[in-house]
This record gives structure tokens, sequence and C-alpha cells, in this order.
């Protein structure tokens, strides 16, 4: 089987600061895919490279075995809660429909099938109740769940989703888990940025450790260990031994 | 000129309905400058617009308006393409760029039009009308242009409505869905231009921007979707262009730009102050309502709590000892006036309190739901 992403030499600078360094990596397909490092690392700046929303100084990206400006339809992407303005004047329902604008093309408007199917992943994320409400009106986890209904309807192969467990309550990131393992049951490929190293391994099959380069890639119990973490991190790292309970230090 | 001698209603209903398209137009397309935080860039362009007008004054030697117009244009879309240009380039923040651009642009221009004012054919070319607006110049033919222009650049918006909004809202989102999001900015600050560059002779590039930001702001305090707001917006653009024109043009030599500017203003103030779920007002009127909400309540719990401290019910408790029990927080005797009104709490002598049967009662229910 082909793999859901393979990126080839990724290397992108702001000015003469490399933020991505020579970056290998492919993601096999079917899997959650756990993205880690500390700040800085270039992981947002990996999704974005990853979507063209920045343009790499050089390197490739292959979706599926061809390049991501032939696959863009195969690919979702769910961007940081705080990159956006939540007082802009919308609904909820709104900002789920928009994840089919892409399908919709230039012109026609979302009609009653984008509705359903909008309400349909707004029930899924549990926010059906909320779906007329103004986005404002929401706590961090329901703007996150907003997002990811916005994902479920936008049916992709690959998501990319940028810190989704970032500030969020239970509630939400139960909602988040499951619906990354319906995804993955689906077939689905989801890489993810992630911070909190003490789930990795609960919620995660592959991890990539990033610090500019790729510290290490794989299946989490073969590479998500101490010597990588502290290779990634630079030694500064509170972190759970792998299997073990949550260490100090 | 005797300005009052030739007007008639004729010439009023031009003017009124030039301003209003003018306003309507802006308003639209401000609803989005305002969204994507991007306030200062109405400014630049239409500052950025003058040097325009008066290179097209000076190549052509012509005064018509869609020639001027066409100049304004040029210049205010290549002050917009700058502003993005160096911020893109340089290390200089957006709002850096546009002051950079808009004084740059706008120096240019008056160094241009004192230039103009000087020759000695002067025909003195009435450009200066353009710094302040004066809408009584307005032709009907202009009007009819201006129409034409403010309906295409509207149109536009409405074909292009949900690619605008998505990529207003979420411009990553909107990019990675493959939408061609840098040629929708450059329409939106193209309509934007066009939105600015009509208004120019009748409002003036150096409040024109009012008109931009002000509608738009005051718009957004009425509404929660984006369509109300920009339909909202277009509607006080409009009234705010045609009062100001019309207050302007009853008045001997008083320009138009800075009436237009009062009227939006009015509208901005009234929309932030008396708005609902927006409005400083009405927000604090909840603010008050709960926090007396609260009061009462932490009152009602502390009278109970002292009730239950004593065999006789209607033992009263001065209110200095249910001040001191809330802290020492004011405005709790105003609680129990309150609590007095809703037959809660009552009175005995001159300063003491009991809980009522009915506080009683509501205060176990409280006590109750929040266990």
């Amino acid at each position: 089987m082909r793999p859901a992403i393979q990126i080839e030499d990724l290397t992108v600078a702001y000015g003469d600061t490399p933020v991505l360094w020579d970056v290998d990596l492919e993601v096999p397909s079917g899997v959650l895919a756990a993205v880690v490092g500390p700040n800085g690392a270039g992981k947002t700046t990996l999704m974005k490279a990853i979507l063209r929303l920045v343009e790499p100084a050089a390197g490739r990206v292959l979706v599926e075995g061809k390049p991501y400006a032939e696959q863009r339809r195969l690919v979702g992407y769910v961007p940081q809660r705080g990159s956006i303005d939540w007082d802009f004047p919308t609904t909820v329902l709104d900002v789920v429909t928009m994840g089919r604008y892409g399908e919709l093309g230039l012109f026609r408007r979302p009609g009653r099938r984008e509705r359903d199917l909008a309400m349909e992943a707004l029930a899924e994320v549990g926010m059906a109740d909320l779906a007329d409400r103004h986005i404002s009106r929401l706590s961090g986890g329901q703007q996150q769940r907003v997002f990811l209904a916005r994902a479920i309807v936008q049916d992709a192969r690959v998501y990319l989703m940028d810190e989704p467990f970032q500030g969020v309550d239970a509630t939400t990131e139960r909602a988040i888990v499951r619906l990354l393992r319906d995804f993955r049951r689906a077939g689905k490929t989801v890489i993810v940025v992630h911070h909190d190293l003490q789930t990795v391994e609960e919620y995660f099959d592959w991890v990539t450790l990033l610090n500019v380069r790729v510290v290490a890639a794989g299946p989490v119990q073969e590479v998500f260990d101490e010597e990588n973490l502290r290779a990634t991190y630079g030694g500064r790292i509170a972190f759970a031994a792998p299997g073990g309970p949550p260490g100090d230090a | 000129m005797d300005l009052l001698g030739w007007w008639s209603d004729y010439t009023l209903r031009t003017v009124a309905l030039g301003t209003a398209t003018i306003g309507a137009t802006a308003g639209v397309l401000g609803s989005f400058a305002v969204l994507r935080r991007q306030s200062l860039l109405g400014d630049t362009i239409s500052h950025a617009a003058l040097p325009g007008i008066a290179l097209a004054f000076l190549l052509t030697g012509t005064k018509a308006l869609p020639v001027l117009i066409a100049g304004a244009a040029v210049a205010g879309w290549l002050g917009a393409r700058a502003a993005g240009g160096l911020t893109s380039v340089t290390r200089l923040k957006s709002d850096a760029a546009l002051g950079v651009v808009l004084s740059v642009f706008f120096g240019f221009g008056l160094m241009l039009l004192t230039f103009i004012q000087r020759r000695p054919d002067a025909t003195q070319a009435g450009l200066d009308t353009f710094l302040f607006g004066q809408a009584a110049a307005l032709l009907q033919r202009d009007v009819v242009a201006m129409a034409a222009v403010g309906a295409a650049a509207v149109s536009l918006v409405a074909l292009f409505w949900k690619e605008i909004k998505v990529q207003t809202f979420d411009p990553g989102f909107a990019a990675s869905i493959g939408l061609p999001v840098a040629r929708l900015d450059l329409l939106v600050t193209t309509l934007l231009v066009a939105a600015i560059v009509i208004g120019l002779e009748s409002v003036g590039v150096v409040l024109m921007s009012a008109l931009v930001v002000a509608p738009a702001a005051a718009a957004r305090q009425w509404t929660d979707h984006l369509s109300g707001m920009v339909v909202l917006a277009a509607a006080f653009g409009a009234v705010s262009g045609a009062s100001g024109a019309l207050i302007s043009a009853s008045a001997r030599h008083l320009p138009t730009g800075p009436v237009v500017v009062l009227c939006a203003s009015l509208i901005v103030v009234v929309s932030l102050l008396a708005a609902p779920a927006r409005g400083v007002v009405i927000r604090r009127a909840r603010d008050r309502r709960a926090r007396r909400r609260f009061g009462t309540r932490a009152v009602l719990s502390d009278l109970y709590a002292l009730a239950r401290q004593h065999d006789d019910p209607e033992h009263a408790h001065a209110a200095a000892v249910l001040e001191a029990m809330s802290g020492g927080r004011s405005g709790v005797r105003g609680d129990l006036e309150e609590l007095e009104r809703r037959g809660m709490a009552r009175r005995a002598g001159d300063d003491g309190w009991f809980i009522t049967d009915a506080g009683r009662a509501r205060a176990e229910r409280e006590l109750e739901e929040t266990s």
C-alpha cells in the first residue's frame, strides 16, 4: 500500500533561519500519527509546508504517491483554533458547512444536502443543539469540535490537525479521540501535532519526533523512547518512561 | 460662485443618490476590510489615490471625472499593492507599511496639487475639492457611472460570496481546500479600490475611509451574521453618504467629507452604545443585573444560615453583620432592599433584617440546586 504522505528533502526557511531542515518522512496509510517536538521545532510549519501554505525552499510532498497539487482534494486541514477570529459574524452550522466548499466548487451555493451533512457531523461531535449558535459564544472545546465537524464533512482521506487537543476540556478530548479512531477504522490517515507526551502511546500508532530535523519516526512502540525524546527536547524534558507511570523530570 | 442659485430639487436628488451609492458600496466592501482587520487599508488607498488624480490631470489636461477617477484607481491600487509588497519583502508590519505608503503617496499628491495650482494657466483645476470632497459638483452622468461601478463591485462580491467569506474567516483552511486565495485577495482589494475611488470627488481622499470603516463597524454591533452585517453596512453607508451630502449641500462652502463623517460617526456611536447583545449600555445593564442577582443570592443564603442558628424565626440581624459575612462588599443593603421587595426578607426595627418563609424556601431550593 502506498504511504499516505511522503516527504522528501523538505527544507523551509524564514529569512535565513531554517525552520525545517532536510525533512524526510513517510507516514503509512491508515495510521494515527503524532508529530511531537519542542516549541519552535517546526511542527506547524511542517503542516503548512505539506499544504503549501508556506513555500518550501526545497523538497517535495507526495500524497498517496502523487504530488500534493494533484491530490489536494484528499487532504483535510484542521488549523490551530487560535489562528482565526472567533468573533467573526457566523454560526456553528455555517462554519461546518464550509467543509463542503471545496467539493461544491466556484459559484455553487450550499443547499439542503450540505446542511444535512453538516448537521450529521455536528451530531457526531455532540454539538447538534448548538448549530445555530454564534461562534463567539462557544467554549474552547466547543470551538475545537466545530473545526472537527468541518473536517468530518470534508470527507478527506488524509487529515492534518494542528494541536486539536490544545486547551480543551475532557469531553472534547474524548470526542477527539473517538473521532480519530473512527477515522482510522474508515481507513483514513490522521497526522496530529501533539503536545501532551503522556498520551502519545495511548492515542497514536505512529510518531514523528521533530526538532527542525526529524529525530525519529516510526511506530510508537519502536521509536517513542527516552533516548529519542532526549534527542528531540535536548534533555530539558519531563516525560513518562514508555510504559511506565509519569516521571518527574 | 453662487452655489444656492443653481440648485434645484433635481440637483439635490442627484447628489443624494450619488452619495448614497458611494456609501452603500463602501459599506459592503468595508465590511470585509473590517473583518480582515484591514481598516487602515481603506485609508491608505484613498490617500494614495491623490497623486493619481493629479497626474491624470497633468497628463491629459482634462478635468473629466472618469479620467481623474481612473488615475485615482491606478494610484490607489498601486498603493495597496505596494503596502502588501512592503510587508512581504521587508520586516515592516502591515500597519507600518500602510502608514509609509499613505504618507509617501499623499505627500507626493499634495506636492503635485500645489504645483498644478501655481501654474500660470491655472484653470485652478478645482482639484483641491478632492481633498475634502464636494458632492454638490456631482453630475447625473457621474452618478450613473458611479452606480455602474458600485453595482459591478457588489455583484462580484455576491458571485464569490462563499469564497470571500471562507477566505476572510479562515485563510489557511480556504487555501487548503484549493481556493485561489491570492487571487481572491487581489479581487477584494481591487473591489475596495473601486468602492473608494468612486467616492473621492464627493467625500474626498482625506475622509473617504470613514465611509469604509464606520458603517461596517456599526453594522457589526447589530448582527451576528455576515450577510446581515453586509446589508446593514450598505444601508448605514447609504444613509451617511446621502444625509452628509444633503447637509453639506444646504450650507455654503461646507465640504462634504467632514459632514459625511459626522453622520457616519453618529451611527457608530449609537450602535456601540445601544445595539442589543453587543451595545455598551445593554452589556452594562446585564452585568449589573447579574451582579445584583449573585449579590441577593449570597445575602439570602447568609440570612438563611443566620436563621438556622436561632430558634426565633423572626430574630433580626443587623445589616452590618450581613455586610461582614459578605466580606465587606458594598451593595449588601441594596440587596436586602431588593429581597424585601421580592418578599424574601423583612425589616425589623431600624437596622435589623430576617428571612421570610418565602425566602427560606427559595434559599433551600438554591442550596439543593448547587449541591
